[in-house]
């Protein structure tokens, strides 16, 4: 019964809370209400059981997500203006509002359709864990049985922020991304950026070592040094790092090479590519999983920053 | 590394191993790419030219195997057996895209490096880096969708692809092309969300994303049915069919002529390979039918609008843009016309129509950006006697020209007459229509762009900068392939047969 009207009261609580990111005609009061949504899904994650999807939704949905939103607002803030004059008339309203009824409609219909139970690979996955040496079922279906998609998908992050950095002029290439942050030394964000980034960083490394057999890993950690990094950054402490530099440029590839590394190991010292060597299984999951938390803290922080827009020395 | 090498030639000459190149013909242009985002656009070229030289062998070694064996090459990715791990399986139709795919990227990696030299000491360009980067993106995603047998392991090539090919829609950096950039994402997005949905759709009803498993399993009811539809309609707007062919033209015309070449003869043949997939493999039962007959329409809508648009064009870049649009409505006709004894015959002129479009329309892009290169413009009013200064691009130019329009001996030739053939074979004869208007607009404006360009030259006619013979040859060898693929049809149809699923008995 409680649990019934928790949910019930999470259920109202999100669609509040979405009807206020679409209603909403400032885009930053959008945009916060979207985060919100962001994070009330991570708890709706948590009350169906999913706590490793809960985790990326939070960190991933919630914040990195919301960061970008952020960004992107603040940029586009002149371009509000323009976007206020040009209303769109009642026929394209309609039309988007038959769109969305027909699709949620749909949706609703299969949602009802689906068997009971569902069929699940989970059974064929939980039999099989034993064999990764990794306690925590998503690691195992992320890094062993669908490790190809995993390291594919690292690779679509290397791509975005090559995309991304190609939106800038020639004449900027080289240089930094992001505005100049003027530091207050003594500011309340200087002293959060002084004293918040030791415990991120531990809680980082806490998060993907314990993804192995518990919810947790590289997203979820990655996100969380993205955060600490633009912490400092946003406090002015450190200046964004110019995209050239050969270290910076090394923390990117890593995880995708270190991954495809292991992959090709395989071909010689197991069956075949990308399968583990015997024995070393949870050790290469682990060592990947490490790389790829760098990488991914490293990314995500340069895709909020975005292409270079400044010189590297003023 | 000796090592390495040597255990791969070892599992590569196993009588049923081999599958590993499965894995190396997407992993090699993955590392090659991230080799370059660490070192910098400087050695790009060196380091995209490095991989072309086992690329190729690869793609080889793959066809080599298929085409003795005759049977489809698999590879348990990791040796986890699906439905929990994920295959890659090469068939007959697999091997015909990857030789294509990797011909092609060779071609615009050899025809490219004028465009994006590294001044000497600059540590590297933007153009630079990002052109290399996603070449090798644009060649590792295609692979992967050639090879991937999970729907979502086809959806993360997906992704890939449209992130290696929307940077190259903006990366000349001109006013409208970041737009026509936004506006492919937004597209792409719409495409992917809507593939999700099918693939989720499915696996909730059948607990499996594995081809042959789903393949096996589907019936023909409403779940399969709305997944089919949901999907289609994704992967249409990534193909640019008509009438979400709208971001298409800006795009491909606007973008550097080596990115041009690739966008429009590979990237919009990737998501319609998994269209092709799809209706052929996993859910054959719906060709022929009432939904199959509305696909047809919108690719008829394509041949015939998109056509008369191509017609009306001013600019040469644009002129080919639309063209493309227009011959992506050929391959939808596929789905309607593949009923009863019409059905082969409907695939492989799909797959010809693909391959020859390919080659020719690579042909004609990159002769339309030497042609650029030595006027300055693309303006078909003034392009009197620009060929006169090239003629061995004119040759191509002609070649590729008459492969589109479907002249015999040429690849378009066999297409065309394919597409025929099996409307005749099915009795549907309104098509039939469709695909000779369609021949014959092609004809008006292949004419109208190669009169301009072929009309005597104005004595003071001087080109902007000397024309590279490299580029000429190049292109020639482009519009020759397409040729060579009417003259020999055999080839493909024989690749072509091989590891497709038995032939379905003639339905009504």
């Amino acid at each position: 019964m409680s649990e019934a009207i928790l949910h019930g009261g999470l259920i109202l609580l999100f669609l509040a809370v979405a009807a206020t990111s679409v209603f909403t005609r400032d885009t930053f009061s959008a945009i916060t209400a979207f985060i919100v949504y962001g994070l009330l899904l991570g708890l709706a994650w948590v009350a169906l059981g999913s706590i490793d999807v809960a985790l990326t939704e939070a960190a991933l949905g919630g914040g990195i997500t919301g960061a970008l939103l952020l960004r992107a607002a603040s940029r586009l803030r002149h371009a509000d203006h323009a976007a206020e004059t040009r209303r769109t008339g009642p026929a394209s309203h309609g039309l988007a509002a038959l769109a969305c009824a027909g699709l949620t409609a749909a949706l609703i219909v299969l949602v009802l359709s689906l068997p009971h139970p569902a069929p699940s690979l989970a059974p064929l996955a939980m039999e099989a864990l034993p064999a990764t040496h990794v306690g925590n079922p998503v690691t195992g279906v992320l890094l062993a049985f669908r490790a190809w998609d995993t390291f594919l998908e690292t690779v679509v992050l290397v791509l975005a922020l090559v995309a991304i950095w190609g939106l800038t002029s020639d004449a900027m290439w080289g240089g930094r991304p992001g505005p100049v942050q003027i530091p207050e030394p003594d500011g309340n964000l200087a002293f959060l950026a002084r004293l918040l980034p030791p415990f991120g960083v531990l809680i980082a490394i806490y998060l993907f070592w314990v993804g192995a057999d518990e919810p947790g890993g590289k997203f979820q950690a990655g996100t969380l040094l993205a955060a600490m990094w633009l912490l400092t950054l946003q406090a002015g402490l450190i200046d964004a790092p110019v995209l050239s530099r050969l270290r910076l440029r090394l923390a990117i590839v890593l995880g995708p090479l270190v991954f495809a590394g292991i992959g090709l190991l395989g071909l010689v010292v197991s069956s075949g590519l990308f399968a583990y060597p015997p024995g070393f299984v949870k050790a290469c999951i682990l060592l990947i999983e490490a790389a790829s938390t760098v990488s991914i803290g490293v990314t995500l922080c340069l895709l909020v920053l975005g292409p270079p827009e400044r010189p590297a020395t003023p | 590394m000796m090592h390495t090498l040597h255990s791969l030639l070892e599992t590569a000459s196993r009588p049923h191993g081999g599958g590993d190149l499965l894995v190396l013909a997407i992993l090699l242009p993955i590392v090659a790419l991230l080799l370059i985002v660490l070192t910098g656009g400087r050695f790009g070229r060196a380091i995209t030219l490095a991989s072309l030289v086992p690329g190729l062998f690869i793609t080889g070694a793959i066809a080599h195997r298929v085409w003795t064996t005759r049977t489809a090459l698999v590879e348990r990715v990791g040796g986890w057996e699906p439905p929990l791990g994920l295959m890659l399986r090469a068939d007959g139709l697999s091997v015909l895209m990857l030789v294509t795919t990797a011909l092609l990227v060779a071609a615009v990696a050899l025809y490219a490096p004028r465009d994006f030299r590294v001044p000497a000491g600059a540590p590297e360009t933007r153009t630079s880096l990002v052109f290399w980067v996603m070449l090798l993106a644009i060649w590792a995603s295609l692979n992967s969708i050639f090879l991937g047998h999970d729907l979502f392991n086809l959806y993360v090539a997906l992704e890939l692809i449209a992130f290696a090919a929307i940077p190259l829609v903006y990366l000349e950096g001109k006013k409208g092309t970041v737009m026509a950039g936004l506006r492919y994402l937004l597209f792409a997005l719409m495409g992917s969300m809507l593939y999700l949905l099918g693939t989720a759709l499915l696996y909730s009803h059948y607990g499996t994303m594995d081809l042959t498993r789903l393949a096996a399993a589907v019936n023909r009811d409403w779940v399969v049915a709305l997944s089919v539809a949901l999907m289609t309609v994704g992967l249409m707007a990534k193909t640019a069919l008509f009438p979400m062919h709208l971001w298409l033209p800006p795009a491909h015309s606007g973008a550097t002529p080596a990115a041009s070449a690739l966008l429009s003869a590979l990237v919009v043949k990737g998501s319609f390979f998994l269209i092709l997939r799809i209706w052929f493999d996993l859910a054959p039962a719906f060709t022929g039918t009432p939904g199959a007959q509305a696909v047809g329409v919108l690719g008829a809508g394509a041949v015939l609008i998109c056509g008369v648009l191509a017609v009306r064009q001013t600019r040469l870049k644009l002129l080919i843009a639309y063209s493309t649009a227009a011959q992506i409505g050929y391959l939808f006709l596929i789905f309607p016309l593949a009923k009863g004894a019409g059905f082969e015959r409907a695939l492989s002129g799909g797959v010809f129509h693909i391959l020859s479009h390919g080659f020719a329309k690579a042909s004609m892009f990159m002769t339309a950006g030497m042609i650029v290169a030595a006027c300055g413009h693309d303006r078909l009013a003034e392009l009197r006697g620009v060929m006169k200064t090239m003629p061995v691009a004119t040759i191509a130019f002609v070649l590729a020209a008459l492969s589109l329009v479907g002249v015999p001996p040429t690849g378009g030739f066999i297409a065309k007459g394919q597409l025929l053939s099996s409307a005749v074979l099915s009795a549907q004869w309104p098509w039939v229509v469709v695909i000779l208007a369609g021949g014959l607009l092609t004809g008006a404006y292949m004419f109208r762009a190669l009169s301009s360009c072929i009309s005597p030259a104005p004595l003071s006619f001087q080109p902007l900068a000397p024309v590279s013979r490299i580029r000429e040859w190049l292109v020639l060898a482009l519009a020759v392939i397409a040729l060579w693929i009417g003259m020999f049809p055999g080839v493909t149809t024989r690749t072509l047969e091989i590891g497709r699923p038995a032939p379905l008995e003639a339905r009504p």
